[in-house]
């Protein structure tokens, strides 16, 4: 077995006050959240905050959500927060968005290297995958891994400001924390989000 | 008839702006129209699924955009298609046919003869384009329906006798 189980328990970055510094002042910035933790973390960031759309499913979905927002809203940015998992469900769309890049795109992966809200089952990142090397060799412009606070600032100013595509693949310690639930009407989180950018 | 080219002008006349697609023989025309047209974006994907989710993210952002596939690629697209009905978001899809009229590779025909199944299950409606002089009106009704009527999630498939039977011979 190559996947290291424990590894993840023993990681520095917490993954709820990352997630408030990310969104820390950043009134202007356009979210996806992916379904699980990240949805949480964002929540319990911000409680609701119209320009946040939080998913409830549509697993391997978020990061291609971001690149059409993205491609519609060219001077806003956006930012995709999602986790390991959900990325590796749906990880052609890193092909995707290096083939069509959008310099205002940027992905932040909160990676426990579980998926966890299924029972803490290991993914392929707790073994020898590299998302940030997939990312690079995708075509992004920056795409870097991040375990320690100290990296943290440089690695938010890139997700809100650096040309993208940019991901960041943050290695957060697995823990359970309290579920923090945002909106889940579909057609609520869609008028809220299109009327705070003005296009409703 | 320039069918792909008719289509292609009721697409530009909804002001669709975002074009995704997964490359199909039947879709080459149409996809050369929108490649010269600078306000379309077109966005080629690994897996159709990516599509609906990239064409969300686009309506959240006041974009309208289609997603181009062949008849297999709905079945990649099953799950997703609950994002578009859940959230209530508009989706345009044109779905070129394989494995009914003339079909010669039978690995095609399963989910050909799937398609309309699997998109009323997923509660799509589901338009059809049997006739070249049929398809700027029924893609000009497609778009009616997905961005006005509902919103709603809308497939129009392009019959295999219209885009001609593919053979290895060309």
């Amino acid at each position: 077995m190559s996947l290291d189980r424990d590894r993840a328990e023993r990681l520095s970055l917490r993954r709820r006050p990352l997630v408030a510094r990310l969104l820390e002042g950043a009134d202007e910035l356009a979210v996806i959240a992916g379904l699980g933790a990240p949805a949480w973390d964002c929540a319990a960031a911000t409680g609701e905050r119209a320009l946040t759309f939080p998913l409830w499913g549509a697993m391997g979905g978020a990061a291609m959500m971001g690149l059409g927002l993205a491609l519609a809203q060219p001077r806003r940015r956006v930012l995709t927060v999602t986790g390991d998992g959900e990325l590796l469900m749906g990880l052609g769309a890193l092909v995707t968005i290096g083939a069509a890049p959008a310099a205002n795109l940027a992905i932040a992966v909160l990676d426990n290297e579980r998926y966890g809200e299924t029972g803490g089952q290991p993914t392929a990142t707790a073994g020898v995958l590299d998302l940030a090397a997939l990312a690079r060799a995708a075509g992004f412009r920056e795409a870097l891994t991040v375990r320690d606070q100290a990296e943290v600032e440089r690695a938010r100013s890139l997700l809100l400001s650096a040309p993208g595509p940019v991901l960041v693949d943050f290695k957060v310690r697995a823990e359970d924390l309290p579920i923090v639930m945002p909106e889940k009407d579909g057609a609520t989180l869609r008028d809220r989000f299109r009327r705070a950018l003005g296009v409703a | 008839m320039d069918w792909p080219g008719a289509i292609f002008e009721q697409l530009k006349a909804a002001d669709v702006r975002q074009l995704a697609h997964v490359p199909d023989a039947g879709h080459a025309r149409l996809l050369r129209l929108a490649e010269a047209e600078p306000k379309v974006r077109v966005v080629t994907l690994t897996t159709e699924e990516e599509g609906i989710a990239l064409l969300a993210g686009a309506w959240l952002g006041g974009q309208r955009g289609v997603l181009l596939m062949q008849s297999s690629g709905v079945g990649n697209c099953i799950n997703m298609l609950g994002l578009a009905k859940t959230c209530r978001l508009p989706l345009l899809m044109l779905v070129t046919m394989r494995g009914e009229w003339a079909e010669f590779n039978p690995w095609q025909v399963p989910m050909g003869r799937a398609t309309p199944g699997v998109l009323a299950a997923m509660d799509t409606a589901v338009l059809r384009i049997e006739r070249a002089e049929d398809a700027a009106e029924t893609v000009a009704g497609a778009v009616r329906l997905a961005f006005e009527g509902g919103p709603a999630a809308v497939a129009v498939l392009i019959a295999q006798r219209l885009i001609g039977a593919k053979t290895f011979g060309k």
